[in-house]
Parts: structure tokens; sequence; C-alpha cells
């Protein structure tokens, strides 16, 4: 086998290259080179994974400079976490950018979308194969710029362009964390490569704190509270950079991250314990804010942040494999989601829920995908999400904390029940406002069926039917095989139809069930859940508005004092000539006047000091 | 023989005319012809020091030689010059011409 791994990213990086220099001149087929391009990484993709299987590892292409005496080399990671990441980054990739042939039909912007979008799949593939915390730390940030560009790609509106600022700026603090984390182990361990974070040796508590850090990182990317705010808001996007954001790349790197390193914090206990109640945090909340919410596209940008909040928390707990089993499911189950989304916005040209209804009798592909989709969140067997789920309740009950495990399946009773209200509310029912929906164009539709059948058929790999393959491939050969106990299973299904059944209750039998009384009583927590629990609005007063105080003193700061000296000093000058401009008569005479007083006096001075010495 | 002290002594009153000629009058003409004057006295100067430091191959009466040359040559200039300011502005009063300033 021939070493390819790192031609994966170059594809969708030259398709971006063409894309913005020629993509004026291309027009149309600039969506064509992008596709392509990531169909090729696709397909290298499964060479490498074939090469894994074969006992391929990996490589490097050169040193890249030294840092304190020791080669920093441009490494490229292959083992079963990476290839895992490019074969779902780059078929998800390739889906969306096919999907989005569809959606940004006739946009103003379309070559310069494939260009942003093409470079944004570059560049998460280049974090994933990154083998030391410099290149990915690139990488990161590259993700982090293109996340910037997409969200705020309608530039126009302006919530859009804001939007693009609030993530860029929310993940930035996090970003913050992650360089100071990999700056504290490079100066403490004196390495930076993830391979040989199994066998460091340093200060216990420097490395603790590094790998708190460097989870803060995670926690920007990934949307986790608190750093989440960002999330809901970079749903101004079109909706196939929402699909590729949640599922693939962006929110997916936070996860790949915690991953990544997870030899560093599996050291100290304390850092395990941050990563599973921040998720869990996250999970929670955002599930509880998902249940009110109307926006088609909030409802699962808060999905995602509570399904990345599971898949910390599976992590914390020790979950190794199943936090990265879900990574891998849930890439494809939200992707569907975003996508169908994006198709009954295509449609209807709203994204207020309450305004749909009965969609699905006249978008029957988008309706049924939609509804896998659904059924694979809620964690209904045989779906994917099912296997996945279960495995991270199971990681959950056997080592965390009964907390952290009646915090997952609380999180998963919600999803069910916000997921399903989705469905109800918009494919079912009557049509609640004036609408002419009709089914999306093929290239929109064919790549939710794709992904429907990934939907359904992702979590098999995982499951006890195929003898735990993934988990097993995962952790390359010696993780222990989870026993899934069934008190969980029995649980984790209870959960999920209490969740759609509730929901059938609220939605479709229409709320006769519940006293109006219990209604008026729960009105301050819908209230509650439907401002977001404020956070927003504490971030506002707390850290934009001081800040902004801040920066208004320094800018007058600017004006009176630093402005004030530039200018005083012209200003003197000015003032100093305005007298001084008398001197200068123009009158030749008056010159030479000065000149011979000046010769007078010099000759005057010459002979007093003559006289004086002798 | 005349002392050298009354050559001097003509050539500094000299220059002070000239001096106080470029100074006060008005006429640009007069100006000019002043600072004749002034060329003058230093080229009695000349003369005389070359004669009484005996300097033998009569360079200081040489060098006066070419200082009223030069100085023809600059007057012409000067003059030239006071005609073409009197076309401009119809007057050769030096204190009327003050263009020169900020």
């Amino acid at each position: 086998m021939v070493k390819v791994a790192h031609l994966i990213p170059l594809f969708p990086f030259l398709a971006f290259a063409v894309n913005i220099f020629f993509g004026r001149r291309l027009r149309e087929a600039s969506a064509l080179i992008s596709i392509i391009a990531c169909g090729i990484s696709a397909v290298l993709s499964l060479v490498v994974f074939q090469g894994l299987q074969a006992g391929e590892g990996s490589y490097s292409l050169g040193t890249w400079l030294f840092l304190n005496g020791k080669p920093l080399n441009f490494g490229v990671t292959v083992d079963a976490l990476s290839v895992m990441m490019l074969l779902v980054v780059t078929v998800v990739a390739t889906l969306i950018k096919i999907y989005s042939v569809g959606y940004m039909h006739g946009d103003l912007r379309y070559s310069r979308y494939f260009a942003y979008i093409s470079l944004f799949t570059a560049s998460m593939l280049g974090l994933v194969l990154a083998d030391n915390f410099v290149m990915l730390y690139i990488f990161w940030e590259g993700v982090g710029l293109c996340s910037y560009l997409l969200i705020a790609f309608w530039f126009e509106r302006p919530a859009a362009a804001k939007a693009g600022l609030k993530a860029f700026i929310t993940t930035r603090i996090g970003d913050t964390g992650l360089l100071i984390g990999i700056l504290l182990l490079l100066f403490s361990t004196q390495t930076l490569y993830f391979s040989e974070l199994k066998n460091i040796a340093g200060d216990d508590w420097i490395l603790t704190l590094a790998a708190i850090l460097i989870f803060m990182g995670a926690v920007g990317k990934s949307a986790q509270f608190p750093l989440h705010v960002w999330l809901p808001d970079a749903m101004e996007g079109p909706t196939a950079v929402s699909a590729l954001i949640h599922a693939a790349t962006m929110v997916a790197a936070g996860v790949y991250l915690v991953a990544r390193t997870y030899a560093l914090f599996i050291l100290h206990p304390l850092c395990l314990e941050i990563v599973a109640l921040i998720g869990g945090i996250s999970a929670l909340l955002a599930a509880s804010i998902a249940t009110v919410n109307n926006d088609i596209k909030r409802v699962l940008a808060y999905s995602t942040i509570s399904q990345l909040g599971l898949m910390m928390l599976g992590l914390g707990v020790g979950g190794y494999a199943a936090g990265t089993f879900h990574l891998m499911t849930h890439a494809f189950f939200k992707a569907l989601l975003f996508l169908c989304a994006g198709s009954v916005i295509h449609s209807v040209h709203t994204q207020d829920i309450q305004k749909m209804g009965g969609l699905l009798s006249k978008m029957k592909v988008t309706g049924a995908t939609f509804i896998i989709g659904t059924l694979a969140i809620a964690g209904v067997p045989p779906l994917s999400g099912f296997w996945s789920k279960d495995e991270i309740l199971t990681a959950a009950w056997h080592n965390g904390s009964p907390v952290l495990f009646w915090l997952a399946v609380a999180t998963s009773f919600l999803t069910a029940f916000y997921m399903a209200r989705l469905i109800f509310l918009v494919l079912f029912g009557k049509p609640r406002s004036e609408m002419h929906p009709s089914e999306s164009p093929k290239t929109m539709t064919v790549p939710l069926i794709i992904l429907a059948v990934f939907a359904v058929f992702a979590g098999f790999i995982g499951s006890p039917l195929m003898h735990h393959a993934f988990q097993e491939f995962i952790n390359e050969g010696h993780g222990g095989e989870v026993v899934a106990s069934g008190f969980v299973i029995g649980l984790s299904i209870a959960v999920s139809l209490a969740g759609i059944g509730l929901a059938y209750l609220f939605y479709v039998l229409n709320n006769k069930i519940v006293p109006s009384g219990i209604r008026a009583q729960f009105a301050w927590l819908h209230q509650l859940l439907l401002n977001k629990y404020y956070i927003d609005e504490i971030y506002d007063a707390v850290f934009v508005r001081p800040c902004m105080r801040f920066c208004d003193f320094l800018f007058k700061f600017d004006a009176v004092v630093v402005d004030g000296l530039v200018n005083g000093a012209g200003a003197a000058v000015r003032a100093v000539s305005q007298v001084l401009r008398w001197v200068q008569t123009g009158l030749v005479q008056n010159y030479l006047l000065v000149q011979v007083l000046g010769v007078i006096l010099f000759v005057l001075t010459l002979l007093g000091k003559l006289c004086f010495r002798f | 023989m005349i002392p050298l002290g009354f050559f001097i002594a003509i050539s500094a009153v000299m220059f002070c005319i000239g001096i106080f000629g470029v100074l006060t009058r008005r006429n640009a003409i007069a100006v000019l012809m002043s600072i004749e004057l002034i060329l003058n006295a230093a080229n009695i100067n000349l003369v005389a020091f070359n004669k009484y430091l005996g300097t033998p191959d009569g360079l200081g009466q040489i060098f006066a030689l070419f200082v009223i040359a030069i100085a023809a040559a600059a007057s012409v200039v000067g003059l030239v010059l006071i005609i073409a300011i009197y076309r401009h502005g119809k007057s050769v009063f030096v204190d009327e011409y003050n263009l020169m300033k900020w």
C-alpha cells in the first residue's frame, strides 16, 4: 500500500484554491469541482482504511521545525480514530455538497460558497490527520475561520454577520484555553505528539491543568456549556452549512480533540469528571431548551449541543468507544436531520414550525427521511442512535456517578420528546398557514436517502449483533467488550418511547390531556426555557456590556488623551509659528539688516573673547 | 608712500557706506550701486595688501580684476531682474515687494 493519507485534505484544498480564484468563470462548474475533490478524498479515505486493516500506520512527511532541539514533523496520524473521522467527514461532506447544488442554486456567491465549504472540509480533514498539537491548532483555527465565513455567508443580513462574529469570538475564548494548554504541555513534558501522550511524565498538577485547558478548547468548538451560545445563532448560515458544522466538522472537532488526547485526561480522575459533568449539563440544558423552541433549525441546533454533551459525558465516564461511536452515528443522523430541515425550509420559506404542518403528504421523500432521522436520534431500536446512546448509558451506568447516568437518561427522554414534537408539528396535522410546499429537487433528496440509509444501519457495526466491531476497531483490538445490562437497554427504550408518546399526547391529541391549571403553573418554566435560561442576557450583562463600556472608555481615552497629545503637538507648533511668521516679512532689506547685525554681534563676541584671553 | 592704514580706512568707510546704502535705499538700482561700493571696498583691500605684503606675482590685483568682471556680470543680472520686476509691478522700490513670505 502507498501512503496516501496526506493527500486526503489536499484535494478539497485544491478545490478551494480553484474555486476562490476562478470561481467567477467556473460558475456552476465550481460545485462539480468541489464535489469531485471531496469524492476523491472519500475514496482515498477508504484506501487508508484498507491500509490500516493491513497494518499501515502513522507516518511523517518530513521535519517542519525544531522545538527545544526536538524535531516537529509534518506527521500524519493513521489510526482507528482518525480513519473513522476521515470516513465520516468525507462521506458526509460529499453528500452535503451534492445537496448544496440544489439548495444554493441561484445564489449570488455560488462558487464562493463551494470554495469556503471545501476549505472547511480540508481544514477538518487536516485537523483529523494532525499528529501533533501545533498542526492540530493550525487546522483548528482554519475550521474556526471557515465557520465564521460560512455562518456569515449571507452577510447582507445583519443577524448573519453578528452570528458569524459571535461564533468566532465565543470559540476564540475556548481556543485561548487550548493554546495555553498546549504551551503548558510543551513546557512541562517537552512533547507535542499525541502518540507520546500515553507515556508522558510530569507534574501531575500541571498536566491536569493542561488537560482542563485543552478541554476548554473543545468546549468552545463543540458548543458545550458555558460556551454553547454561538451555536444556535449559527443557524443564520445556509442550512447545508449548518448540517456540515453540526454533523461532521466544527463541533465534532471538540469531541475529536478530547478523544485524541484521551490519554491525558485519564491521568487524573478530575479531568474526566469535569468532561463528564460539562457534557451532562450541556446535554440536559440544551435538550430542555429544544423542547420549546419554535425554529426548526434552532431545535436541531440545541439538539446538537445536547448530543455533543452526551458524547462528552460518554468520554468523561470512560466510554471512549461509546463517545466516538456516538460521534460517528450522530454525524449521519444529524446531517440527515439538518438537510431535511433545509429541504423543508427551501420548500415553505419559513423556519417557524408553528406555521408548518401536514408536510408529509406534500414532501414524501423529505418527510420519510426526516422521520427516520428522528427515530434514529430519539434512540428507537434498531436505528443507529439507539446503539450508540445505549453504549453511553451503559458506560455511565458502570463507571459514572448516578447523577451522570440520570442526566443522560433525562436527556434521552427529552431528545425523544422534542424530536417527536418537531416532526409532529412539521409533518403531521393540518397546515397552520398558507403554504405551497413541493418536493425538493433530486440533488437534494438523493443525499437525504443515502444519509437515511446510514442513519439506519451505521449503528449495527457497534451493536452486539456484530460483536461490537466498532468498539473493537476504535480501541485497536484491546478494548474490553462492554456488557450492556438489560436494565439499561430497557430503560433506554422506555424513555425513548415515553418521550415520543408524550409528544404525541401534547401535539397530536392537542393538549386536551393537560389541564389548563397545570399549564399555567408551568408557564414560568416555559418562559425560562423559551428564553434559553437567559444565558444570552446574562452574558450580555456580565461580559458583553462591561466589555463594550470598557471599549468605550478606551475609545474616549484614545480620542481625548492620545489624540490630544498628538494634536496638541501639532497645535503647539502652529501656535509658535503663528508668532514666528511675523519674522518673515518678505522684505529683503530686513533680512540683510538681521544678517549685518548678526555679523557685528559675531565679530564683537570674537573680539571680546580675544580680549578676555589676552 | 601712503601708509596701509589709509587704504584700510577708506576701504572700511566705503564698505560701511555700501552696507548702509543696501539697507536703507528704497530704489532697487541704488541698492545695486551700493553693492558695487561694497565690492570695490574689497577690491581696494585686495590691491593694497598685495602691494604691502609684497606678493610677487600680483595675485591680489588679478583677484581684484576677477571681482570687477564678475561684479559687472552680476550687475547685469541684477539690472535685468529689476527691469523684469518693474514690468511686473510698475515699481522699483524694494519695500513694495514682499511676495517672498509664507
